[in-house]
This record gives C-alpha cells, structure tokens and sequence, in this order.
C-alpha cells in the first residue's frame, strides 16, 4: 500500500469519530438507535488501524510517512523572514501501535458501554462523548507537531470533564470533572510554556524540524539550561495528564464517571498519552530532564501504590493501580528504557482496561455497590467476569506468561542499570518496592471481591453474570493479556516483535555534554534517529548483567506480594484490621491519601479563593472607591463653587441687576410698545449723532 | 465598485434607518423593530461585499495608496486666520487589515444586538433610533483615517449610549451611565487635547504646493510632515511627545478599560439592557485598542517601543486581576464583564509585543471577544428574561432543564476559556507566541498565562453552580430556547468553530497590514534617525 | 443736457427713504406700514445700484440689490400673512391697538 493512501486512511480514521460525535450529538434524541452508528463507525476505526498497522509496519517499518499543510501563513514577517504555522500528520511506528490500541479499546469500550449504560437517560450523548474524545485521542497519537499535540490535549481534556461530569446531578461527579480539568490545566500552561520555548527559538512546532536543528547544534537560546526547562515544562503536561506527583490528585476522583469511561480515558488511553508525549519528547531530553522525569515518575509510583493498599471503593484501588503503573512508564522513559516504557503502555492499556471493565461488569452485577467490603464470593456468581480479571492481576502483578511480566521486568532492570551507572540507587529501589505492593493491592482486590464468603447476602443474592455485550471484550482483553502476542519468548521479550522489531530507542538529539553518558549517540546527520542501537556498550553490558536478576528479584517480590495478600485475606493467618491498628497513623496516612487533597484545599484552592476575594473587594472598594472619591469631592467643590456663585457671583449680577432696574425704572416711559414711536426715536437719534459726529 | 461611496454608505445607513424611525409613529413598534432589523441587515451585507472585494495584500496602515475604499474630500475648510492658516478637515475614510475585522465585527454584533433588542417594548422608537445612531458612531470610528472625523464618531458614539443605559437600564441605571459618560468623556478629554497637538505640530503639503496644518492621520504618521518646532514634533528638543503619548493612551485605555480605569466596565454592563452589554463588550472595548494600533503606535513609534514593556505589564495585570475579580463575583453579569477584563489583557500583552503574531493575536482577539463575549452576554440575557436574576448561587441542574442552551452556554464558556478548535484559543494562543518571543517581556507573559488557569476556574465553577447538580424546583418552569434566541447564538457558535479551525479566514485579512505595522513601528522608525532629520 | 450723476440718484432715494419713514411712523393702518417699510427697502436699492454704477466697486451693489427685492418679497409674503393673521384675530390692523405681545 503507498503512502498516500495509509495517510489519507489515517485521516479517515481520525475523523469518523468526529463524524460519529457530530451526527449523534445532533439527532440522538430524535433517533434513539443512532448509538449504533457510532458503535459502528468505531469498528470501521479499528479495522482501518488494523489495516494501516499491518501495512505500515511490513511496508514502511522505519519510514516516517508525514502528511502535512500551513494552517496560518504570516508571509514574510519584519525581522524574521518566511513564518508560518504547519500542522499535520505523522505515521510512524508508535503512533501505528497507538492507533490500534486505542481504536481497539474504544471499540470494546463502545460495546461495554451498550449494556452496561444501557437505561441511562442520556444515552446517546454519552456515545457522542465517546466518539469526540476518540477523535482528540487520534489526533495526539497522529500529530507530527507540539500544537497539535496540544490543541488535541486540551480536546482529551474537554472530553473527559464532560464523561467525568457525565452524571452531573451529583455534585462530586461535576467536582471531580472540574478538579480534573483545572488539575490538568496547571500541567498544561507548564508545557504550553516549554513549547513557546521551542517554537520561540525554531519557529516551528513540527518534531522532526526541530530535532534535525537540535542535532545539528542548535539548541533554544544556546543555553543548556532552557534546553532542559523546555524538556521539564512539556513533561509537565504529561505530568498533569498522565496523573504524575504532585498533579495525580485527580485521577481518583475521575472515577465519578461511569466505569468504561474510566477504562477507556482514564486507564487505558487519555493517560498513557502523558508516556506517549514523552517518548515523542524523548530525543530532546537533557540528563537533568530525564533524571527529573525519572524521579517524578518514581516518587508517583511509590506514592500511589502505598494509597491503593487501603482503599475500599473497587474503582479506586484500580485508579490508584493506574497512577502507579503510569508512574512506572514514566520513571522507565526518565531512565532510559524508551522500549519499555511504551511496551508496558500498551501492555497495561489492556490489562488495565480489563480491570476496569471487569470491575464495570462486577459494580453492573451489584447495582452500582463499588464497596469491596460489601462483596465477596463473587467467583461463584461472576464466573467469566472473575477468570477474566484474574488474568489482568496476574498481568498487572507481573507473573510470567502474562503480558504485563514482560513490560515490567524491562523497566525494572532498565531502573537497576540506571541505579548502577547513575549511582540513583533511590530509583530502583522505589520501582521494586512498587512491584512487591502492586502484587499485594491487586490480590488483595481479587480475594475480597471475588474470593471467600458474601459479606452483603442479599446483594449478592442478586448479582448475576453480566451480558454478552459485556464479557466478550473482557475475554478478548484477557487474551490479549497473555505474552504470546508479543514475544514468542515468555521470559524475553527482546525476540519479540515490540522490542525487536517494531521499536528501536531513538538516539538522543541533544549535545553530548548534556546527556548521559550511556546514551551513546552514533548519530551521523542524516535522520536523528536510527536502527543502531544507541545506547554505550557499559549499558549494553550491564543490562546483559543485570537482566536475570532484575527478574529473579521482580518475581519473588511479586509472589511475596501475592502471598501476603493470601495470607492476610484468603487463609486469614495475619489480621490486617490488628494490623492496622498497630500502624494507626501509616494506616491512616495511607487511607487519606497522603492527605494530599486537604494540602491543596488549604493551600492553592483556599488561598486562590481568598485572594480572589481581597482583591474583589480591593476592586469595589478601592479602585471604584476611588472613583467615586473622585466624584464626591468632584461635588463637594462643586457645592462650595454653588455657595460662590450663589452669593458673591450671583450677589454681584442682582446689584448690577437692581442698578439696572433702577436705570429702568427711570427709562421706562420710553417703553410705550409702539413700533412707531420707537422708529421715530431712532431716527431721530441718528440724526443727533450724525450731528454730533460729523463726518463730512 | 470603484468610487462608490460604500464606506459612507456603511456607515450612515443606520443613521437613514434612525431617520426613518424617527418618521414613524411611535406606537408602531413592529415597524419600527423591523426598520432598525433592515438598517443593520444591509450594513452586514454591505460589510460582506467589502470583505468580498478587499485585497488581502494591501498594507495600509501609513501608505495612502494601499488603503482600500477611500473615500476622500474636503470637508471643512475656513480661511483666513493668520495664525491657523487654513482651518482643513478631510471627509477621509479608508480600511485596512486592522479596520477590516472591526468593520465586520460591528456589523455582525450590531445586526444580533437588533435581533436580541426585540423584546424591548418601553419606547422602542427612542431606543431604536438610539441603538442605530450608536451603531453609526461604532462603525464610523473604524472607517475614519481623519483623526477630526475619528474623534467626531467616537463622541458620536457616546450619548446614545449614555442614553441606552440611562433610560432602558436595570436599577442602578443613573449611575452607571453617568459613571460611563463621564469617564468615557474624560478619556476624550485627553484625547481631544493630543488632537489639537498633534494639528499644530505637522504640515500637509496639498496639490497646489501649499502648507496646510493637518488633521489627516496618515499625514501625522509621516515624520518628514512634522514642523520644526511644533510642540509635538519630534524634531522640536522640548517637545512633549511622551506626555500626549500618555494622555492618548489613558483616553484609549479607559475604554479598552484597563486597570485601573476598570470599574465603569462592571456596572455599565451590569445595568445596561442585554443587547446593549453586548454592543458595549462586543464592540465598544475594541475602539480603544484599535485607538491605539490605528493612532498611538503609527503616530508616536519611538514612545511605543520605549513603553512596550509598560503595556505588556498592564496586559498582564489585567488578565491575572480581571480573573482574580471574576472568581469572586457572584452575579452572572458581572462575572463576565470582569472576564472582559481580563481577556483584553491579552489583545494589551498581544499589542506590546510587536510583533506579527502578537499583534495579529491581538487583533484576532479584539474580534473574538467581540464575539464570543457578545454570545456570553446573550446567554445571561437569556436566562436573567427568564428567571428575573442573575445570582449565580441562585441557579443549579439547569443543564436537565434547557439542555440546548446549555449546549451554547458550554460552546461559549469553552471558547472563553480558551479550548483549541474555537477561535479563543488561536488568538491567545499567537498573542503568547508573539509575546514569548521578545526577551523583554517574556517574565510577563509567563505569568500571563497563569490567566489560562484562572479562567478555567472561574468559567468551570459558574456553569457548575448554574447548570449542574439537581434542579432548584423554583425553576422547573424555565424554557429552553425561543427561536429568536436560536437564531442570535447559532451563527455565533458557527463563527466560533469555524475560525478556531481555519482562522487563516480573518488572519490572512489582517497579516498584510500587521505586518506593515510591524514594520513601520520597530524597523522604519529605527532607520529614520530623527536627529539626523535635524541637522 | 443735464448729466444725470450720482448725486440725482441719493436725492431720489433720499426722498423715497423719508417719505417710507414717514409712512411707517404716522400710519396707524398695518398694511400701510408695510408698504413703508418696502419704500426704505426700496430707497436702499437705488443706493447700492446707484454706487455699482458709479462707484468702483465692481457689481456687488447690483448683486446686493437682487438680494434685497427677493428679500422685499418674502418679507413682504410673511408680514401679510402676519397682517392676515392678526386681523383675524384682532379683527383689526391698528398697530397702536395690537400691542398683546407687551404684556
């Protein structure tokens, strides 16, 4: 297939969705069956993604095909020269892997979402929701530029305030849709910043202009230090989109949207696009940018899997697993290990879509009942629900034969590396600590919910399994949670397709003093990335070392987890409540989330809230004040002018006035009121003064 | 199309419309509505036909020859003072990039403005024929290239309104527009004075060789015209250019309004009758900062480049203080009048920059407050019919209540809020990248954009308390929206969405001229050494 | 033969204009009044016209004169109607008598 045509098949799939939003949000009311049609225009997407994707990467599998076209053209600018905005396309190998798996998501999704919001009163909107928020979601994986990175960025985050709020008559539903929008928003002013920076110094917002410049030696103000500020700042959208520390505060509290929702948006694809942004930033990232990005990343790892220990609300566990997870791909680009961090992207896309759908078809079966300590047994009732989402955990877990060992043990050993030739050895110790909690949390989830003795009889008297609609895209994502679809080798993935084949680490486009040392670049001017494999022969090394026992170490720490969990919940041997008690305030510390919202509430929200006041009532009563100042004393000298004018001025005119009128008085005889002896006066008056002053 | 008079006709068919008007009986309102509805009706078309044959490469700005529909001929002319010479104003119009969407502009908000007076029924005779002679001051201060004819409309402009507000107002009517009249006056004041100046300091060679004193803003832009010891000539060593420079600008800033010439804005808008806070948002706030492109920067270039930094500041402060007040506000009107504030602060921040995307960003803005405010404004007046307040915390679950509203209200506080794929976001997008790109000011416009944030928060926080959470049942009896509603928001929304995804349909109109602005303001200034001139 | 000179035209119009002020002053009837007023008008005329014929002063005097008939007309044209209105209301033209605008 050309080029063209996978382009022009890109733009389709782009818009269908944008078709779909567009038709259902006009007519839904009217035609209540036009959610199919999105339905369909969904499974159009997906095939057309399957048929690029095949194409793509047999045909063209390390050609970048680019479609692109001047949106604003400023002509020739004083000063600058030729300046015009480009937008366009890019279809390269991630962004074919992105397409796919979020137009297969979306797809299942859509299909979740029949039955499961089946009865809503405003169902047709809710696919219309859908259909624009996988259009923005197309248009960040599709963009060959920073603006339309954040032109669609900002459109995901339209899409989900409105599927967060879908349910607005709750209030913590329109809350959590506004917290998420403003939460995000703070990330995104920091990457608006970082990309004036680049746009400021190269005039361009496409990557691939940019990093030719920037490997030629070009960097922003020929200052090291705004190259790494512009990396930081861009990963700062990411920061508040992929829910890194310190922005993740609303991620948890997205899930006041309906459950597939949060699969699609806020596990599987909206998410990951902070990790997609920054594997499309990655070239251009200092040692400083990535050591930053990498701690952030590990610190919200860490973070989020000590919360999702205790929480009790089914879809919490799963978001705090999220943020976790997200901040594993995160610390995984900030050390280097490009490869797996998208590999575990798209293998948690999956998993963790799985789990939320799961835990959707668990909540269905309930009647909305998202306290896991009012469930339990559900294995019995739920039976392809539960060996569905036993898969996702083992995945999630990283249990060998499962997708999610494959991705995570790269990261893993990518941190050891890192830890050993950086000398951060924080790094790799958080990200092993995360994967012994990770297993924990998520077993600790199964157990409750699905194992041992119904807690709440009478609701679970009344669960049943979910529909077709429902269980058929959680079985297709547990099958796509098992390794064989991306490496023939369960326990190594580099003879696979994603690491071997498809994805190579793009070499570093910065100058050589400003990266890290392992980060070899062979770079040789032509193309700033290349097949050769860009990292230094010690990395190479090292990895090679230290790859077996990253992954000895991951899966006994992981089955530690999982054992713990069991013997806390299964067999009962350790008492969690006991347990608890004894680390009351960790216990606590963990439960209220680090009390970080309380943090935010007192400080940034309170402090905005009552500033805006101050300077509201600055506003009214000192700038108007002084206005009306201004006009009182305006009128008080006008007062005072009045007493002037009334009796000095005006005392002056009435003398003269009363002068005159006494004159009058004497003249008055004169005023006869007849014309004629007035005329007569005159002209014998002119005769006098003819007499008088004789001009003759 | 050549030598028709359509700028005058533009201009003046309100002023046909009012006269008419003024013909009929006042007791035939329908009539009367349907007058004015023509009146503005042919003003739009005719501003179409102007877009259809205007040149999208002609500069203007300072050149006369690339100016376009020039309508030119001598107006006033007294002789023999002997120390004025001859007293000379042109009748001088023409329109450039930077006029062209504010004549679009007028046109389209004026013609909504109509549609949404039609609820109006206390004298509508008087109302009408002032609503049209406003209509004609508006349009005549973005057609005028005489800075005699340009000050006549902008005075023009201001009794109709002081009327509008003062008779057809809400409750604080009085004050509010004698507070509007008066400040808006003192800015003239100042203005008006700066006029006189500048006649006195520069010469117009006419056809016959003579040297007359001039009013003719193309003229006064002309360095070589100034005389040698006029006291706003450059050339004169005491001249008193920086202090005009300053009191042009306060008469510009007041209507833009900046901080701190702010506070009219609020209650103006708050007590004026909806069309005409949309007239006023839509339109008026633009003739300042048009004010200053089309006659502070061309005219006092070195001033503007040495002050940059001092608007970019007051640009800032108004975004970041207008948010700040708007998050506090708790009626509806108000809310947005400070919003106003602050999104002006961008088209001040745009302008300081100059540069061509800042000041295309700036002029892009001025045109897309215009609209998206005026929707925003409609939207209150829409529900303030309804529901008799406009109490923020008064509302709630109206989103269930009037769903197609909502759908407006979400479309315009998303375009206010700055969403890409509306136009709000281009413009303040280009204002950052014209602004971000000058050293000087870039700690400015990285604080400006905490005005992004800010706005979010205001907009999201009033269509929460409003329209979600469970319906007050006070207001179970609301109506969605009349057609004649449907009618004002629709083809706003479409010029919303349309030129966020293809703005290159107004920018490519003004680039040419923003770019001979640009020019002129920082290069050809830079090479006309004025001491040189001297010697 | 007698030239006739500048001085023959100001003597008519001397006598023309004392005999319109005599009139004016000492008729009592309205319209007589006016016919006046139209003789003083008229002795004006035969002055400016007189000095453009002798004087040096190009035609402005004739110009001047066209002026002052066609102002003769209509002022004559509204003081009628005037006349016409009083007597309708006063059912007489006695200027002595009319005198409401007084008080």
């Amino acid at each position: 297939m050309s080029e063209v045509s996978l382009l022009s098949l890109s733009l389709i799939i782009l818009f269908l969705p944008l078709i779909g939003f567009a038709v259902v949000i006009h007519f839904g009311k009217r035609f209540s069956k036009l959610y199919l049609f999105e339905v369909a225009i969904m499974g159009i997407a997906l095939l057309l993604s399957i048929i690029i994707g095949y194409f793509k990467l047999t045909d063209f599998p390390i050609k970048d095909l680019v479609y692109s076209f001047n949106w604003i053209d400023f002509g020739n600018v004083p000063l600058i020269g030729e300046f015009k905005i480009e937008l366009g396309i890019q279809i390269d190998n991630i962004s074919t892997i992105m397409l796919f798996v979020v137009t297969l998501i979306s797809f299942l999704v859509h299909i979740f979402s029949i039955a499961y919001m089946h009865g809503d009163k405003r169902f047709s909107r809710y696919f219309a929701y859908l259909g624009i928020f996988t259009f923005s979601m197309l248009g960040i994986v599709l963009t060959h530029n920073l603006l339309m990175m954040y032109i669609f960025w900002e459109l995901v985050g339209l899409s989900s305030y409105l599927l967060i709020g879908f349910w607005y008559e709750k209030k913590s539903a329109s809350d959590a849709g506004k917290k998420a929008f403003l939460v995000n928003r703070v990330g995104d002013i920091g990457m608006f910043i970082g990309i004036l920076i680049l746009f400021t110094h190269y005039k361009t917002f496409t990557f691939d202009t940019i990093y030719t410049q920037m490997a030629a030696g070009n960097i922003p103000f020929d200052s090291f230090s705004w190259l790494t500020a512009a990396g930081i700042l861009i990963f700062m959208g990411a920061v508040g989109k992929s829910a890194q520390f310190p922005l993740h505060v609303w991620l948890p509290d997205a899930m006041e949207g309906p459950t597939p929702v949060s699969a699609l948006i806020h596990a599987a694809t909206m998410v990951a696009a902070g990790v997609y942004l920054i594997s499309r930033i990655f070239v251009m990232l200092t040692a400083d940018a990535m050591l930053f990005i990498a701690v952030v990343g590990a610190i919200t790892s860490f973070v989020a899997a000590t919360i999702a220990l205790t929480q009790n609300d089914i879809k919490k566990v799963l978001a705090y697993s999220t943020v976790s997870q997200l901040g594993y791909m995160v610390m995984s680009l900030g050390v280097g290990a490009y490869v797996f961090a998208f590999f575990h992207l798209v293998t948690h896309a999956f998993f963790k879509a799985g789990l939320f759908l799961g835990s959707g078809s668990v909540i269905h079966a309930m009647h909305h009942e998202q306290d896991i300590r009012e469930m339990g047994g559900l294995r019995k009732k739920l039976p392809i629900t539960y060996s569905a989402f036993l898969i996702y955990t083992l995945a999630i877990s990283g249990v060998p034969l499962f997708s999610g060992f494959l991705s995570k043990d790269g990261i893993l050993a990518g941190t050891l590396v890192f830890g050993n030739l950086t000398g951060h050895w924080l790094i790799p110790i958080l990200s092993f600590t995360v994967a012994l909690l990770t297993a924990f949390y998520m077993f600790r989830l199964v157990i409750i919910t699905f194992h041992g003795e119904p807690r709440n009889k009478e609701k679970y008297d009344h669960a049943h399994e979910s529909p077709l609609a429902m269980t058929v895209p959680l079985i297709v994502l547990a099958v796509l949670s098992v390794f064989i679809w991306y490496t023939p080798n369960p326990i190594n993935p580099d003879a696979g397709w994603f690491s071997a084949k498809w994805l190579q680490t793009p070499a570093s486009v910065v100058p050589q003093e400003t990266r890290f040392d392992f980060m070899q670049n062979d770079f040789s001017g032509a193309k700033y990335y290349s097949n050769e494999m860009i990292h230094s022969e010690t990395y190479m090394h090292e990895l090679h070392t230290l790859h077996y026992p990253a992954m000895i170490l991951s899966i006994l720490l992981g089955g530690l987890g999982i054992l713990i969990a069991y013997l806390m919940y299964q067999w009962k041997k350790i008492n969690p409540d006991k347990l608890a008690e004894r680390f009351k305030p960790l216990y606590n510390f963990s439960l209220n989330k680090w009390y970080i919202d309380e943090l935010y509430h007192y400080t940034f929200i309170s402090g905005t809230i009552a500033l805006s006041k101050i300077l509201s009532w600055f506003d009214s009563n000192i700038i108007d004040g002084a206005v009306n100042g201004t006009a009182y004393i305006t009128r008080v000298f006008a007062n005072v002018s009045n007493l002037f004018d009334k009796y000095i001025v005006d005392g002056l005119v009435n003398f003269t006035a009363f002068i005159s009128g006494f004159i009058g008085m004497s003249f008055r005889r004169f005023q006869s009121g007849k014309v004629q002896a007035y005329l007569v006066l005159v002209v014998f008056s002119v005769l006098i003064l003819l007499l008088v002053f004789n001009p003759f | 199309m050549e030598g028709f008079p359509i700028l005058t006709l533009i201009t003046f068919v309100p002023v046909l419309g009012m006269l008419i008007i003024l013909l009929l009986p006042g007791e035939q309102k329908q009539t009367i509505k349907i007058t004015s509805l023509a009146a503005t009706g042919v003003q739009l078309v005719l501003a179409v036909i102007l877009l259809a044959g205007y040149n999208y490469n002609a500069g203007g700005v300072f050149q006369q020859g690339s100016f376009q529909f020039i309508e030119k001929a001598r107006w006033i002319e007294i002789e023999g003072f002997d120390w004025l010479g001859t007293l000379k104003v042109d009748y001088f119009m023409g329109i450039d990039g930077i006029s062209m969407p504010m004549v679009l502009l007028t046109a389209l908000i004026s013609f909504i403005a109509c549609i949404s007076s039609w609820n109006i029924n206390k004298s509508p005779k008087g109302y009408f024929a002032l609503f049209l002679l406003l209509d004609t001051g508006m349009m005549g201060v973005f057609v005028s290239l005489d800075f005699f004819l340009f000050y006549i409309f902008w005075e023009l402009m201001l009794l109709p309104m002081y009327f509008l507000i003062g008779i057809w107002g809400g409750p604080r009517k009085e004050y509010a527009a004698i507070k509007f009249f008066i400040y808006t006056l003192l800015g003239s004041v100042f203005m008006l004075l700066v006029m006189i100046g500048l006649y006195f300091s520069a010469s117009e060679t006419l056809a016959d060789g003579s040297q007359v004193f001039t009013f003719n803003l193309l003229a006064l832009m002309d360095k070589a015209n100034y005389t040698a010891d006029g006291i706003l000539s450059p050339f004169n060593p005491d001249n008193l250019r920086f202090i005009a420079y300053i009191a042009l600008f306060a008469g510009f800033a007041i209507k833009i309004p900046m901080f701190p010439f702010h506070t009219w804005l609020p209650d103006a808008h708050v007590e004026a009758p909806t069309p005409i806070s949309v007239i006023l948002a839509g339109v008026l706030l633009k003739m300042g900062t048009y004010g200053i492109l089309r006659i502070s920067f061309p005219i006092f270039p070195e001033i503007t480049k040495d002050l940059a930094w001092y608007i970019a500041l007051f640009g800032m402060v108004n975004i970041i203080y207008g948010a700040f007040v708007a998050l506090a506000q708790k009626d509806f009107k108000k809310l947005i009048a400070y919003s106003s504030v602050s999104h002006m602060g961008y088209v001040l921040l745009g302008m300081a920059s100059l540069t061509t995307a800042g000041i295309n960003g700036a002029i892009f803005q001025m045109f897309n407050h215009g609209t998206i405010t005026a929707m925003l404004f409609l939207i209150v007046g829409v529900i303030y019919d309804r529901a008799h307040t406009r109490g923020i915390n008064d509302f709630g679950g109206l989103a269930s209540q009037m769903p197609i509203y909502t759908g407006f209200v979400t479309v315009a506080f998303f375009a206010a809020i700055g969403l890409p794929s509306m136009s709000g976001f281009i413009s303040e997008a280009l204002v950052f990248i014209g602004a971000f790109g000058v050293e000087e000011i870039r700690v400015l416009t990285i604080i400006s954009t905490l005005g992004i944030l800010l706005g979010a928060a205001y907009m999201l926080w009033t269509l929460q308390r409003i329209f979600f959470g469970n319906l007050n049942e006070k207001w179970s009896g609301l109506k969605d929206l009349t057609a004649r509603e449907y009618v004002m928001l629709v083809p706003l929304t479409i010029i919303i969405i349309f030129l966020g995804v293809y703005p290159s349909a107004m920018l490519d109109i003004m680039n040419t001229s923003v770019n001979t602005l640009v020019d002129f303001v920082t290069i050809k200034v830079g090479n006309i050494s004025v001491s040189g001139l001297l010697n | 033969m007698l030239e006739v000179g500048l001085s023959h035209y100001l003597f008519v119009s001397a006598i023309l204009f004392s005999l319109g002020i005599y009139g004016i002053v000492t008729r009592k009837n309205a319209v007589l009044v006016l016919m006046g007023v139209e003789l003083v008008l008229n002795a004006a005329n035969i002055n400016f016209v007189a000095f453009s014929r002798f004087g040096n002063f190009g035609i402005g005097g004739q110009v001047y004169a066209l002026f002052v008939i066609i102002l003769a007309a209509a002022e004559a044209a509204i003081a009628l109607a005037i006349v016409l209105n009083i007597y309708k209301t006063f059912a007489n033209v006695n200027v002595d008598e009319i005198s409401k605008l007084k008080e």
